[in-house]
């Protein structure tokens, strides 16, 4: 994970001939209609669509596969709870709990629903680099600072990951082992605290170098990247796929 | 925890939250000057880095997530800087949606910003054990109302879900002991080391 940071040499995949830009606008738009689906079949194509699209974008089914159940694990809680606990109408009382057929077709919804839109979103996203997106971000119009505080960090949280291993291993060298009790904590604050010191005394340095070559609030952002007819026949597949299931929906 | 996935909350909820979070955004850049980029930068890779660290906690772990601390030190430009840190969440580890990253970031960045906006003038001309325990309570309250937001936002979106979002809560009281203590250390320490830098609102503030 260290180095993707700064740049991945990622695997070229047939999405990668969409603009960065496109890639964002069809993930959010795709998204943006599964949330009014209601129909299961309708949810239940677009998780097809969406692992389709895994598979072209050479997505590893492992990581895949993580991404569901980390999904899925924010809301195990409420699907637990969902039927158990829902104000709607119940179906099956046991003592106190009562298991509710609403509750349960509306969990069930949300399940698809998530599961659909996080396969959909992933193989957009998840072949871009860093960089790739900062400097989409900038020509979707941004303000350049923003775009400059993304690009800043990403080169620093390099360097700081190598202070922040240089004090774990000096922690580790002095016997330190986490668990839960008061010293972690205190260490932990700590550890957090110098590495506060030593990146607020590195940028003080950056911003004196930065004034030494004239700084002037802007950075070139050098790019490759045209819009070009594969992502207007993406854009214009993805109007015409949203406003197809939305209107299947309703009828 | 307080990543909201893709696909849960309803357009509404969702445009409201997003537009707020945006406000906020917009709001931050405002204040950042040019000179103020490196430091929010290298702020925003500490927090990054820092919460993705494990604390234990019996046998499972917690990430903690900064906020009162986050909003201490930078003030409104906290929120570019959590921007920055859930921007590459999404994009190297799969935390967090893409649509609701507006929502993600009024939940973490706001209640650290207001919090930290209350208690700083005491932090700065406190004593030492007195700003700790300040800053510690700022972080405490601030993972609460991210979590009341959070339950708020799914509530809101379904309202059937409502009586479960209670036993969620449950599940941030352990994080938000946890943050007070690590927060009130690095206030301490910090206090020790470099007083600067917590506390005082014109550190990172003004540019020439």
């Amino acid at each position: 994970m260290a180095t993707d940071v700064t740049y991945a040499e990622a695997p070229v995949s047939p999405l990668d001939r969409l603009d960065t830009r496109t890639r964002i606008v069809v993930a959010v738009a795709l998204v943006l209609a599964l949330v009014s689906l209601r129909s299961w079949m309708l949810l239940g194509t677009a998780i097809l669509l969406g692992l389709a699209l895994t598979m072209l974008a050479g997505v590893s089914p492992r990581q895949t596969v993580r991404r569901l159940l980390h999904v899925e694990g924010f809301l195990l809680i409420l699907f637990v709870a969902l039927p158990l606990l829902t104000s709607l109408p119940p179906f099956i009382e046991v003592g106190p709990l009562s298991l509710s057929v609403p509750g349960l077709e509306r969990a069930v919804t949300l399940v698809l629903r998530i599961s659909a839109a996080a396969l959909v979103v992933l193989p957009l996203v998840s072949g871009l680099t860093p960089i790739r997106l900062g400097h989409a971000l900038g020509r979707f119009g941004l303000p350049a600072r923003l775009v400059q505080v993304f690009l800043f960090s990403i080169r620093y949280i390099e360097l700081l990951r190598a202070e922040a291993r240089r004090l774990h291993d000096a922690m580790r060298l002095r016997g330190f082992r986490p668990a839960t009790n008061l010293h972690t904590l205190k260490s932990y604050g700590h550890f957090i605290g110098q590495l506060l010191v030593r990146a607020v005394e590195r940028a003080e340095r950056v911003d004196e170098a930065m004034r030494c070559r004239g700084f002037a609030g802007r950075f070139p952002l050098v790019t490759l990247e045209r819009l070009g007819l594969v992502d207007f026949v993406a854009a214009a597949l993805t109007a015409l796929l949203v406003s197809t299931a939305l209107l299947m929906d309703r009828l | 925890m307080a990543h909201i996935p893709d696909g849960v909350l309803s357009l509404p909820v969702l445009a409201a939250a997003t537009l707020a979070g945006a406000g906020g955004l917009a709001l931050g850049v405002r204040q950042l000057g040019d000179r103020d980029i490196p430091r929010t930068a290298l702020l925003a890779a500490v927090f990054f880095i820092a919460s993705s660290l494990a604390v234990p906690l019996g046998p499972t772990s917690v990430h903690l997530l900064l906020g009162g601390l986050i909003g201490l030190m930078l003030g409104w430009k906290a929120f570019p800087a959590i921007f920055v840190g859930l921007l590459l969440q999404a994009l190297l580890f799969g935390f967090g949606g893409l649509t609701v990253l507006g929502v993600d970031l009024l939940n973490m960045a706001l209640p650290g910003v207001l919090l930290a906006m209350a208690v700083r003038p005491f932090v700065r001309a406190g004593r030492p054990a007195q700003a700790a325990a300040l800053a510690g309570g700022a972080g405490a309250l601030s993972v609460l109302i991210t979590a009341g937001l959070v339950g708020l936002e799914i509530a809101l979106s379904e309202p059937s879900f409502a009586p479960a979002i209670g036993v969620m809560a449950l599940a941030y009281l352990p994080l938000a002991g946890i943050e007070a203590l690590v927060t009130a250390f690095v206030t301490l320490y910090l206090l020790k080391v470099k007083p600067e830098m917590i506390g005082a609102s014109a550190f990172i503030g003004s540019s020439p």
